[in-house]
């Protein structure tokens, strides 16, 4: 049925100005963003920062105060919203599905309203490791599996179009990771991906691009290197040294001949010191590393995390305006 | 045509959850035991047992169904769309290519299915007995008993359906139902009543006034359908004298009852907006 959406240049999703007024709070205010098709684009964020909204915004669930929602060049809720919506995949956050059903009733209730072969359901439920599980009603499954069978209903009439709510809620670590492998696998296929989670560490590695929400704007916006880069978010360096006398060393030593910015950033603990480093002092902070000599047993240069990111935005990004 | 698909994709959706969850049968058997008790010892304060007129049974069986019919329907509907909404599923099934009115309407169909099986069913052992005893006179009278007492229920479901609607937390719709059920069918008779004695030596509200007031509540509308429509329930209640004749058409009151199951759909489409 996905043939129904025609191949155009327009981005997956494109958003023009859009914003929400709930009373006298201002839930998204005036958002531009373009999704390319097959790109898995994160948004984070704080509790209350918008993201929902901005979601169910973009899904036509809720009517925008002003600007634009555009799936694939053409508006949300247009005249052809079906076949757009047929074209959608959507996992909301924490969504409980019917107890009496089974895992395949289930499917199959959702196929037909998506206008989806019925002789898909079967596959997926193998797809997403629940093909026993098939013939019991969801009353008796567990968190993770009753999350996977949510992957599965949105994955249910090969949308173009993925909208993730915290998918990850519930999974194993084994789960979660083949959950992002199937991600890759639909991404190859051209597929494009919304997702949020709030574990950080998790999206950081596996998104294209990813936007940080704080109070209905869009913060920050790109690769995870580039926002590294925007941000000026210096590195972390760990030392690791021979004895406690070494570590006293070092920090004299670094104390002396201190670089602009360079300073312990979590102070002396197990032999080993911590520093934060700006990036432009990275090779000059290696050479002072190297004065060491063998009192420096290991040495580790770790990029700042997508949570150092997050952040380093400052208080108004993380907290409720 | 989509349009009538996803509206029976969503009600055979939920007529299979409340099979599954044994709710028709329950609700069956509850009516069955009931129908049975009131039509075999319903005289018995009269030092009879058994069946004894078809017009004594359907009074009876009249006051049961004024208190069962209503209660059952409105805790069937109540959490239709407020509990979907608090499970996440709602967002889910108005992200799919379904309209806000086509997944009211399913869901509605649904449930009025649920309800008017088990109605039927509990009431179709009594139309057997009652074939046997009266013939088809009995059983005609019976049958006019039994579309009314559906009809009630889908009155009282389509404003269980705008609770859900209206009610931002399940507990809460739970709550205005239960009040909605005092209020149409415990209070709202007490206050005509009052206002009747207020007002006897003829007050604003007297006469048919008073009587068209009755038409505000289905439940009402449901006890002047089945006792207008029998000549003897009229002399034996010695209501003739105060409902107006208009009152007396079966077809009339028919039409007020569906009135009273498009009106609140009709309100529930307009409040649930996205």
């Amino acid at each position: 049925m996905t043939s129904t959406i025609p191949a155009s240049d327009s981005p997956a999703i494109e958003l023009r100005g859009l914003s929400k007024q709930y009373g006298s709070l201002r839930a998204v205010d005036g958002v531009d963003l373009r999704v390319q098709r097959g790109e898995i684009f994160g948004l984070i964020g704080h509790n209350g920062a918008g993201k929902s909204t901005l979601f169910k915004m973009m899904l036509g669930l809720v009517a925008p105060s002003s600007g634009e929602v555009l799936i694939q060049g053409r508006p949300i809720s247009g005249g052809d919203f079906r076949a757009i919506r047929r074209g959608l995949g959507y996992l909301p956050e924490n969504v409980v599905l019917y107890d009496n059903l089974s895992g395949l009733e289930t499917l199959q209730f959702f196929a037909r309203l998506k206008g989806a072969a019925a002789a898909q359901c079967q596959p997926l439920l193998e797809q997403v490791g629940l093909a026993d599980a098939g013939h019991r009603p969801l009353r008796e499954y567990s968190k993770g599996m009753r999350q996977r069978l949510g992957f599965a209903q949105a994955l249910l009439g090969r949308p173009q179009l993925l909208f993730l709510d915290e998918p990850s809620n519930g999974l194993d670590p084994q789960a979660i990771r083949d959950f992002y492998r199937s991600l890759q696998a639909l991404r190859e296929q051209g597929v494009t991906v919304l997702i949020t989670s709030h574990i950080l560490a998790e999206l950081q590695e596996r998104v294209d691009r990813l936007a940080i929400m704080a109070a209905g704007r869009i913060q920050a916006l790109g690769t995870v290197q580039s926002l590294r880069e925007q941000q000026q978010a210096p590195l972390h360096i760990e030392l690791s040294l021979a004895s406690e006398a070494d570590v006293l060393f070092a920090s004299q030593l670094l104390d002396k001949q201190g670089l602009p910015g360079l300073g312990l950033q979590h102070g002396a603990q197990d032999r080993r010191l911590s520093l934060s480093c700006p990036r432009e002092h990275k090779m000059a902070a290696l050479a002072l590393a190297t004065q060491l000599g063998s009192r420096l047993l290991d040495l580790k240069i770790l990029e700042p995390s997508l949570e150092d990111l997050f952040f380093g935005l400052g208080d108004a990004a993380r907290r409720p305006a | 045509m989509e349009a009538a698909r996803q509206i029976l994709t969503l009600a055979a959706k939920e007529f299979r959850e409340r099979m599954r969850n044994r709710w028709v049968l329950a609700v069956a058997l509850v009516f069955t035991l009931f129908s049975l008790a009131i039509t075999y010892f319903g005289g018995s304060a009269q030092g009879q047992i058994g069946p004894r007129s078809i017009e004594f049974i359907i009074a009876s069986l009249v006051s049961l169904v004024i208190y069962l019919i209503p209660l059952i329907a409105l805790l069937l509907g109540f959490d239709a769309v407020v509990g979907e909404r608090e499970r996440g599923s709602l967002d889910l099934l108005l992200a799919l290519p379904i309209t806000r009115l086509e997944l009211l309407l399913g869901k509605y169909l649904g449930l009025a299915a649920a309800l008017s099986l088990s109605t039927l069913s509990g009431f179709a052992l009594v139309a057997g007995l009652l074939w046997q005893q009266f013939g088809w006179a009995g059983l005609y009278h019976y049958l006019g008993f039994v579309l009314s007492a559906l009809l009630l229920g889908l009155a009282f479901l389509s404003l269980a359906v705008l609770l859900s609607v209206l009610a931002r937390e399940r507990t809460r719709a739970s709550g205005l139902a239960i009040a909605l059920w005092f209020f149409f069918v415990l209070v709202f008779d007490l206050v005509l009543l009052g206002l009747l004695v207020a007002g006897a030596g003829g007050g604003w509200l007297a006469g048919d006034a008073l009587a068209y007031a009755l038409l505000l509540n289905p439940a009402d509308v449901f006890r002047i359908l089945n006792i207008f429509s029998l000549e003897d329930m009229r002399t034996l209640y010695g209501l003739g004298t105060l409902v107006p004749p208009a009152m007396a058409k079966p077809w009339l009151m028919g039409l007020v009852m569906g009135v009273w199951i498009v009106l609140p759909l009709a309100l529930a489409r307009w409040r649930f907006r996205s």
